[in-house]
């Protein structure tokens, strides 16, 4: 599978206007893990204030190339061949102390993580300001009114009480933009953003690229954008550059990459990204069983939490009087922001959590008071798929182990019938019997979701709910995954109760959605009529925040 | 860079696979990994050689050596280190390397006495309070908490006042004083698995609470609790060699390896070889043992 | 705080009555008699009398039932009472704060030693960057956890005493003669003190606020002080808290080894003498030595940390 890449990657963009030598430009950058060569001969080129996008799936190098460029490799990785100019210099030529000049002031770093990425014993104002000290860019004082005028324009109300705050008293969106304050700190010319929204909520996400934008616009600042959500690069990027296997595979301004791609893994990427205008996966609704009646009926689920009272009250109401129903042979999303209540309320549907008060009713039968034995029974027919295949599969058990669990359980069959079982719907997963006496650690995360799908059908159930179980893959291995999902539909006229933070995604799989917040059901309705006429307000938020949804590639 | 409003041109171009499920690695390949493994970690493998050899003393003892450990000739009495005598001999004339070998058995029975103790017990207070909880739960880390608020030596020291001298009460002393840590350790791991999400799944799969006790809690808890185990066995080896050094052991003459070390003593300024060699027994024996806790806590994780 | 304070005080309270009853539990209740042995006074079990035992059973309260030996016990504990040697019959209070100076000037001398050399020596690994002196560093401390402190003693009295003269090899007459001793009873605590901080050191390195650090431009000075160590300083600090009471402990081994006079000699001689409310007493200072450093860990907790005061103030609520 050679694939050498003729680069003749664009130096610079429509954006910017032509002639204008690069602010920094990569050349056959090689870099290796002991043997394993992650980034192999990439060539990069960045223009003065213009903003690029390099997006891959994980294991593409894109995050590694990121950090070449700054010589911060993680221990073990080693730049074995290429050159990173930065405005005609070679970063590399004066060695780490001459490197170490130029972090910071010219080229900042907008980390992943922002949950991690502060000191958390520092105070927020003190890290912000820091680079100023390192530069000699300011003294004490100077640099502790910078730091407060750097938070006012990340938009704090209050930057001289943030400043004095530690990171924990911050939510995960302010800890970004305190981020993007310190890597502007020192006026960069180049700011480097890995994966800078991907652990924020949707509209936080908005948010935070928002200021990014606005900012570097005004600074005139050239922006690295790494990201695998490629809506993110059409938004925001004048020029895209795809990565896969350490290599680019194209390269351009984005509307011309996105728009009409030209290398079979950008089309494949591009077709695997569930997009608010394709096509959709949900089967139509299996023809209405004739003793009709909803299989689950929720009435008006409150769940409380006890809370310590430095948060500010008794009890957190994670649920609120949320009603819906489920009926047969259905997919019915939940979509929300994270603490929107959306997972416990599906583990109260599944009688994992028992609610405060309200009740569930399955297939006719109140399964709200039901413990112990009744209860077990009552399992057989509803089963869930988690989020993280890396965790819901003991990794001391064999695949054949995991997926014979439920049958040995309720005593369903015998050890070898277990085993014919689970050969079969191994098969019924699109998985090869050789797996099934492989362990967790020795399969792919799209695989391990596999077996827990496998495992869920086991019993033959009635509901399945499925809680993110799509949002720890990569796009290519989410479209395998809901197509496999959307099958097994039609073909076993299962029931899901589809919890997702990702619109897209609920639009490909669900009949019919419920928009939850702050532990309220919003909205109810066909997922046609939420997704084309919103009735609620923060629905519309909702959908002008996912990324994707400007003109692609249109200058700002 | 040259290229004006370039889109790179892909060469050769083969279309991606969905990725396919990776090979069963072949039986010789996993036999060269695991060569590899040892190949580069000589200090494991001289840990467990002497491990191995130290254990083999405590049980054959005479395949080392073939010397009386308790009559000497007394016209051979403080000989340095020879040929004949590696470790030389005390002031009996008694071959000090005949000694610590018959001392590894005496020594290796208490610490496994030690071991054994701390093992059962604390394990079995550690799972009880991890898996009921409550009240249960509360009362028996406040015991484990007292266990650990009376510094080890002096607990052990306490214990040994009351049920008097000798080599396995020294052992039941220096066991009770790793209750606790066993205790800690068990109850830890059966809460960190009982909150796993693939116990949860198995409770929602509708297997049984034993059920997921028994298969899933106690298999996955036990790796650390065993990991602890073996960390503990080198901490044991000195505890219990220092009592036995502050003469709380095994009546002399009997050989135990603190004890021949506190024999020395008095012969410090002459016979540099009565302290210098059963000590160093005894570092090595530990220094290798903690190495191999290290490589199995490092497999462990 | 002041309620978290109250809170923990009561706690040590609580565990230091604890550790007083399993003491006793241990030390009288136990199979053996405790008269027998006390009489017998370590060993030969012969020459005493059904009259002596008798008289030392009245003398001693033992004739009384435990549970009433027990509350009076305790309640002269609290009081700081607790109790005349068998031995000598002179109280045990007196006793131990007699001997206690010389052992609090050896275990705060190796305090300080385990304390500089462990931290030292776990900052000195992470810093280097060439592997095999990283490697040759970090491989120090597994040494020093792996030799019996007698073992170690009796080497440097051989070689720096004996051989080169340097130093004396036995008593406590003068400062030089403290050295050798606060070396040997330092040795595992500051070796244990060098393994936890240095991998909370590189913990802390590899957290991704590290490399927002270095990002900025910082030297490894910056990084490693102004941003590591305070991060990973909290580790080591509550193992030293547990040790404290070990340096305690261990110079029962360290004064033997070096013939000095101290709490620990007077522990070993207590314990060859079985003599039981002296080693009662020993027990029960020995827990409140732990309690006490545990008790302070856990005050200077928060001025490292922000994050532990904050839930600090969340957990003194009362549920």
């Amino acid at each position: 599978m050679s694939r050498e890449a003729t680069s003749r990657a664009g130096g610079t963009s429509r954006g910017t206007g032509g002639v204008q030598p690069p602010l920094l430009a990569v050349r056959g950058l090689r870099v290796s893990y002991g043997a394993a060569e992650v980034v192999r001969g990439v060539d990069l080129t960045v223009a003065p204030g213009e903003t690029v996008a390099l997006v891959g799936e994980s294991g593409s190098g894109k995050s590694t190339t990121a950090h070449a460029v700054v010589g911060l490799l993680p221990r073990g990785g080693r730049r074995t061949a290429g050159e990173v100019v930065l405005a005609g210099e070679d970063l590399a030529a004066g060695g780490e102390r001459a490197l170490r000049a130029r972090r910071g002031s010219d080229i900042g770093l907008i980390p992943q993580d922002p949950y991690l990425a502060l000191n958390p014993v520092q105070r927020v104002g003190r890290q912000v300001a820091e680079s100023l000290l390192i530069h000699g860019l300011a003294d004490r004082a100077g640099a502790r009114e910078r730091a407060v005028e750097l938070l006012a324009q990340v938009g704090f109300d209050q930057p001289e009480t943030r400043a004095r705050q530690y990171p924990h008293e911050l939510s995960g969106g302010m800890r970004q933009r305190v981020l993007i304050a310190t890597a502007l700190a020192a006026g960069p010319r180049l700011l480097i953003a890995d994966e800078p929204t991907s652990a924020l909520d949707v509209t936080v996400q908005r948010q935070v690229l928002d200021h990014l934008e606005r900012l570097t616009r005004d600074r005139g600042t050239a922006l690295l954008l790494i990201t695998h959500d490629l809506g993110v690069a059409a938004d925001r990027a004048q020029r895209t550059v795809v990565m896969s296997r350490g290599e680019v595979v194209e390269a351009g301004p984005t509307n011309e990459v996105l728009g009409g791609p030209r290398h079979p893994y950008t089309r494949r990427l591009l077709a695997a990204v569930p997009s608010l205008a394709g096509p959709r996966l949900a089967a139509p609704r299996a023809a209405r069983t004739p003793d009709g009646g909803p299989l689950v009926v929720a009435d008006r689920l409150v769940k409380d939490f006890p809370l310590p009272r430095s948060a500010g009250g008794r009890r957190l109401r994670a649920v609120d009087g949320v009603s819906l129903t489920v009926a047969r042979g259905e997919t019915f999303a939940l979509v929300g922001e994270s603490g929107s209540g959306k997972s416990t309320t599906a583990r109260i549907v599944m009688r994992l959590t028992a609610p405060s008060s309200g009740t569930v009713t399955f297939d006719g039968l109140d399964a709200t008071a039901l413990t112990g034995e009744p209860l077990r029974r009552l399992r057989r027919r509803m089963q869930i798929v988690y989020q993280s295949p890396y965790a819901s599969l003991d990794p001391r058990f064999t695949v054949a182990e995991s997926i014979g669990e439920p049958l040995r359980a309720f005593r369903v069959a015998g050890r070898r019938e277990r085993a014919r079982r689970a050969a079969e719907l191994l098969e019924r997963v699109a998985l090869p019997a050789s797996a099934l006496r492989r362990r967790p650690a020795e399969l792919s995360g799209g695989q391990r979701q596999r077996v827990a799908i496998a495992r869920a059908l086991a019993l033959e159930p009635d509901l399945v709910v499925c809680d993110e179980p799509v949002s720890a893959l990569d796009v290519s291995v989410q479209a395998q995954i809901l197509d496999l999902l959307a099958e097994l539909q039609r073909e076993l006229g299962l029931s899901y109760l589809f919890i997702s933070h990702d619109l897209a995604v609920v639009r490909q799989i669900a009949h019919r959605v419920g928009v939850m917040r702050d532990g309220r059901l919003v909205e109810t309705g066909t997922t046609e009529r939420i997704f084309d006429e919103p009735h609620h307000a923060y629905t519309e938020e909702l959908l002008a925040a996912i990324p994707g949804r400007r003109t692609a590639g249109q200058p700002r | 860079m040259n290229g004006v409003n370039g889109v790179t041109r892909v060469a050769g171009t083969a279309p991606h696979q969905a990725p396919s499920p990776p090979a069963v690695t072949p039986e010789a390949g996993r036999l060269a990994a695991r060569l590899g493994y040892w190949l580069r970690r000589p200090g494991l493998v001289l840990s467990v050689l002497v491990v191995g050899a130290v254990l083999t003393a405590a049980i054959l003892p005479e395949l080392f050596t073939s010397r009386d450990p308790l009559t000497g000739v007394p016209a051979e009495k403080l000989r340095g280190p020879s040929a004949e005598h590696p470790f030389g001999t005390d002031q009996l004339g008694r071959d000090l390397f005949a000694r610590t070998v018959h001392g590894a058995a005496l020594s290796l029975r208490a610490t496994s006495l030690a071991v054994a103790v701390g093992l059962v017990a604390g394990s079995a207070m550690g799972l009880l309070a991890g898996a009921l909880g409550g009240r249960v739960d509360d009362v028996l880390m406040r015991c484990a908490d007292v266990l650990l608020a009376i510094p080890a030596l002096l607990l052990s020291l306490a214990i040994v006042t009351a049920l008097g001298f000798g080599t396995t009460r020294v052992a039941i002393a220096v066991g009770v004083t790793s209750v606790a840590g066993f205790a800690r350790v068990m109850r830890a791991e059966v809460l960190r698995v009982r909150g796993t999400v693939y116990v949860e799944a198995a409770h929602a799969a509708g297997a049984r609470r034993h059920s997921v006790l028994l298969r899933h809690v106690l298999p996955n808890a036990a790796g650390p609790v065993l990991v602890f185990a073996a960390v503990e066995f080198g901490a044991v080896v000195l505890a219990v060699s220092a009592l036995s050094f502050l003469g709380y052991g095994a009546e002399p003459p009997t050989p135990e390896w603190g004890s021949l070390v506190s024999e020395g003593r008095d012969y410090l300024a002459g016979a540099w070889w009565l302290t210098t060699f059963p000590g160093l027994t005894i570092a090595a024996t530990v220094l290798a043992a903690n190495r191999i806790a290290r490589a199995w806590e490092g497999e462990e994780r | 705080m002041a309620r978290f304070l109250a809170r923990r005080i009561v706690q040590s309270v609580l565990v230091l009555w604890a550790s007083f009853t399993l003491a006793f539990v241990v030390l009288y209740l136990l199979p053996s008699d405790p008269v027998a042995i006390m009489a017998a006074g370590g060993g030969e079990a012969s020459a005493v009398t059904d009259e002596q035992v008798a008289e030392l059973r009245e003398t001693y309260g033992l004739d009384q039932p435990a549970w009433r030996q027990y509350l009076e016990r305790l309640a002269d504990a609290a009081h700081g009472d607790f109790g005349q040697s068998v031995a000598n019959g002179e109280p045990v209070g007196r006793v131990i704060a007699e001997s206690l100076p010389a052992t609090l000037q050896l275990a705060g001398c190796a305090l300080l030693v385990a304390a500089l050399g462990g931290g030292g020596l776990a900052l000195a690994a992470t810093w280097v960057r060439r592997g095999w002196l990283r490697q040759a560093l970090l491989s120090l401390p597994a040494l020093g956890v792996s030799a019996p402190t007698f073992w170690v003693g009796l080497l440097l009295v051989q070689l720096v005493s004996f051989r080169w003269g340097l130093l004396p090899a036995f008593g406590n007459e003068g400062w030089d003669a403290i050295v050798l001793p606060a070396i040997t009873l330092a040795l595992p605590v500051g070796s244990v003190l060098a393994q936890v901080f240095a991998k909370s050191l590189r913990t802390a390195l590899a957290e991704p606020y590290a490399e927002t650090a270095w990002a900025k431009g910082a030297s490894p000075a910056r990084v490693h002080l102004g941003h590591a160590v305070r991060n990973a300083a909290l580790p080591p600090l509550t193992v030293l808290g547990l040790l404290l009471g070990n340096l305690l402990a261990g110079s029962v081994v360290v004064e033997s080894v070096f013939s000095r006079t101290g709490l620990g000699r007077t522990t070993a001689t207590a314990v060859n003498s079985q003599d039981i409310p002296m080693v009662l007493g020993i027990v029960s200072f020995g827990a409140l030595v732990f309690v006490l450093a545990n008790l302070l860990v856990d005050l200077l907790g928060p001025l490292l940390d922000p994050r532990l005061a904050a839930e600090r103030a969340e957990r003194a609520v009362p549920a």
